[in-house]
């Protein structure tokens, strides 16, 4: 067996940043037994008027389950507050999925004989045009891991087609040093998504075994790193399932929390990924993390950050996503599809990553919006640069 | 007697403003109709969707004002306004700056810059801001045609919190005060009409209502009312009653 790199110390070329945050987040998140929280806290954290972050943890608990309803009620209301009935709409675009991770769990990693591929200049374009007709808006760029295949300069790129057809532009890539956030956002990119998958490092270490991804540290200070190279707002994510969801659900809150304290103007908001079966790999199942698990994790978010964005996976099936739209989720994807190349070519020239449920079009879900007495909105959004 | 709200010169007689940021674009029609509302005011990042351009939504003879929400410091506000003159909005423009995102409070600093900045480059600004009379004055000063204080956290419906502060600068500042979010329910809105407010913007409480046509006329009514009772001039309110015969008639020379 090969061996395995140190996960916690960095690559040459990796920027370090002064911050204290991932010691915060990682203490925090030791230090929480979700068994301890009772039905009082749970009811203490529902009348809360500013939630705090002992409040998030109650509502995270298995004490918490039982509320569930309230906990809908109350997210409810939340988002109608701050966000009235606007629900934002985006299409993920995969333009390249070559990948030099080793994740034992994702259909893209380096060991997994599936077609790999990557749009050129004229490709993206094509597909980019191609999801602007729809009426799209705001699109999210995807690439797998790999610096070498899908360097800066090719994402940058990407940015600048994706800037004339689309008026918000988002990244979801493997993490960088600031000065290459801070090139992507020049470019017309303005928000960032990185899921750290589990917060647990140890757990971490045993299923991110090769590539830059495996470095933990560097993945957690990503979001950080973003915002000082100007990126309007960034993403946070655990996949849920992984590890013990709860604590890694708190760990992402908390972390979205201490970088918003840190950096207020920077605009936050989560996805909540769960397990779902992949490409030549079906040996994994997904923990326990079921719709009611899920629902349960989207409102504690919600009611915790209640200003911050929610995002809802197209792993979802149709049913559980429009009911969480007006709910807790504020943004969700619409004419989804995840190979590469799919939005023009009969067959995509590069394999998914993963099966999606829900498979509607823009128009699609923009009617299910509508028919639920919300708005389906473009965008909100202006690039000041 | 003719009662309008004058803004730079420009006549209105309608004292309520309209949000149209957390509507449905359907529905502004018709609770501008039930409103009344002669000003609307619109976020350039808004502008342009391919859901239903927003322009197409507002009914002819309202007066757009726009806003440079999205802006984080005044040189973004000054980008904003600029696409919003371009997109052919006129000149009014609702300055926003606001550099956190938890309560989207808005940064006075920064916004009586853009104030400057903006009132030189043509435009009639009316900034949105924190009720603080030093900022008020800097951005009248700076060429704000109106004042905008905050009732409360924008979305909070919690109505007149920062009553006490909008008052002085009721008194102090000589400009149309316009109170902006927070007003929850038209009896919030009555009230700050009641004190001398000049106008009231509102958007999530008629947004979020169960019936947004009857909520907007609520509104509208109970805008009338405040300042028809603000006009009347309100009867002494003393903390104690006062008695109806003179208590110092025994006085005999």
């Amino acid at each position: 067996m090969e061996e395995r790199i140190d996960h916690m110390k960095y690559l040459p070329g990796m920027e370090v940043i002064e911050s204290d945050i991932q010691e915060q987040v990682i203490s925090r998140m030791n230090a929480y037994d979700y068994s301890r929280y009772t039905e009082t806290d749970v009811k203490r954290a529902l009348a809360a008027e500013y939630p705090s972050v002992e409040d998030f943890a109650a509502l995270l608990s298995p004490a918490a389950e039982p509320f569930l309803e309230q906990m809908a009620a109350k997210a409810t209301i939340e988002t109608r507050k701050h966000f009235g009935s606007s629900v934002y709409l985006f299409t993920p675009l995969y333009i390249a999925n070559y990948c030099e991770n080793y994740c034992v769990y994702c259909g893209f990693n380096c060991h997994n004989k599936i077609r790999r591929a990557k749009l050129d200049k004229d490709g993206i374009r094509r597909e980019m045009e191609a999801i602007a007709k729809t009426g799209m808006e705001e699109i999210l760029i995807l690439t797998g891991e790999s610096r070498k295949m899908s360097d800066v300069e090719y994402i940058g790129e990407a940015c600048s087609i994706a800037h004339e057809y689309f008026k918000n532009v988002g990244i979801e890539v493997y993490p960088m040093n600031t000065d290459e956030y801070k090139y992507l956002h020049e470019h017309g990119a303005d928000y960032v998504t990185v899921f750290q998958e589990t917060y647990n490092s140890d757990k971490y270490e045993t299923l991110h075994l090769a590539g830059h991804k495996r470095i933990f540290p560097y993945r957690l200070n990503a979001q950080e790193r973003a915002i000082r190279g100007g990126m309007r707002g960034v993403a946070f994510a655990a996949l849920l399932g992984l590890d013990d969801f709860r604590k890694d659900a708190f760990a992402a809150g908390v972390h979205a929390y201490l970088i918003q304290r840190k950096y207020p103007h920077a605009e936050i908001s989560f996805s909540c990924p769960r397990l779902r079966p992949i490409i030549n790999n079906d040996k994994i199942n997904p923990k326990d993390v079921h719709e009611r698990q899920l629902l349960q994790v989207m409102t504690a978010f919600r009611i915790f950050m209640p200003f911050a964005g929610l995002t809802i996976s197209t792993r979802e099936r149709a049913g559980f996503r429009d009911n969480v739209v007006g709910m807790c989720a504020t943004k969700i994807s619409a004419g989804v599809s995840t190979g590469i190349g799919s939005h023009t070519e009969e067959e995509s020239l590069g394999d998914n990553q993963f099966e999606i449920s829900d498979d509607r079009t823009l128009d699609e879900v923009c009617d299910a919006i509508r028919a639920r007495g919300l708005q389906p909105v473009m965008n909100d959004y202006v690039y000041v640069g | 007697m003719e009662d309008k709200l004058i803004i730079a010169g420009r006549e209105f007689n309608s004292r309520f403003i309209l949000g149209s940021g957390k509507f449905d674009l359907d529905l502004i029609n018709a609770a501008v109709k039930n409103a009344g509302a002669e000003i609307i005011t619109l976020a350039v990042r808004r502008v342009n969707s391919f859901t239903g351009n927003i322009l197409d939504h507002i009914p002819e003879g309202v007066t757009l004002l726009p806003n440079t929400s999205g802006a984080r410091n005044a040189e973004e506000a000054v980008k904003i306004a600029k696409l919003a003159r371009e997109a052919g909005c006129g000149d009014f423009i609702k300055i926003e700056v606001i550099h956190d995102s938890k309560y989207l409070l808005p940064d006075n600093y920064e916004t009586a810059k853009a104030c400057e900045m903006l009132a030189k480059d043509g435009f009639i600004p009316m900034p949105y801001m924190y009720p603080d009379l030093y900022a008020a004055r800097d951005m009248k000063n700076a060429g704000a045609a109106a004042v905008m204080p905050l009732a409360a956290p924008i979305g909070s419906n919690q109505g007149l919190s920062t009553k006490q502060f909008i008052r002085i600068l009721i008194e102090e500042i000589d400009l149309p005060i316009i109170v902006d979010a927070g007003i929850g329910k038209p009896s919030q809105a009555c009230e700050a009409m009641e004190m001398g407010a000049s106008a009231i913007m509102a958007n999530t409480a008629i947004a979020t209502a169960g019936n947004i046509v009857q909520m907007a006329e609520a509104f509208k009514n109970a805008i009338i009312a405040g300042r028809l009772a603000y006009l009347a001039g309100t009867g002494r309110v003393l903390d104690k009653a006062s008695a109806s015969s003179p208590l110092t008639g025994f006085i005999a020379d």
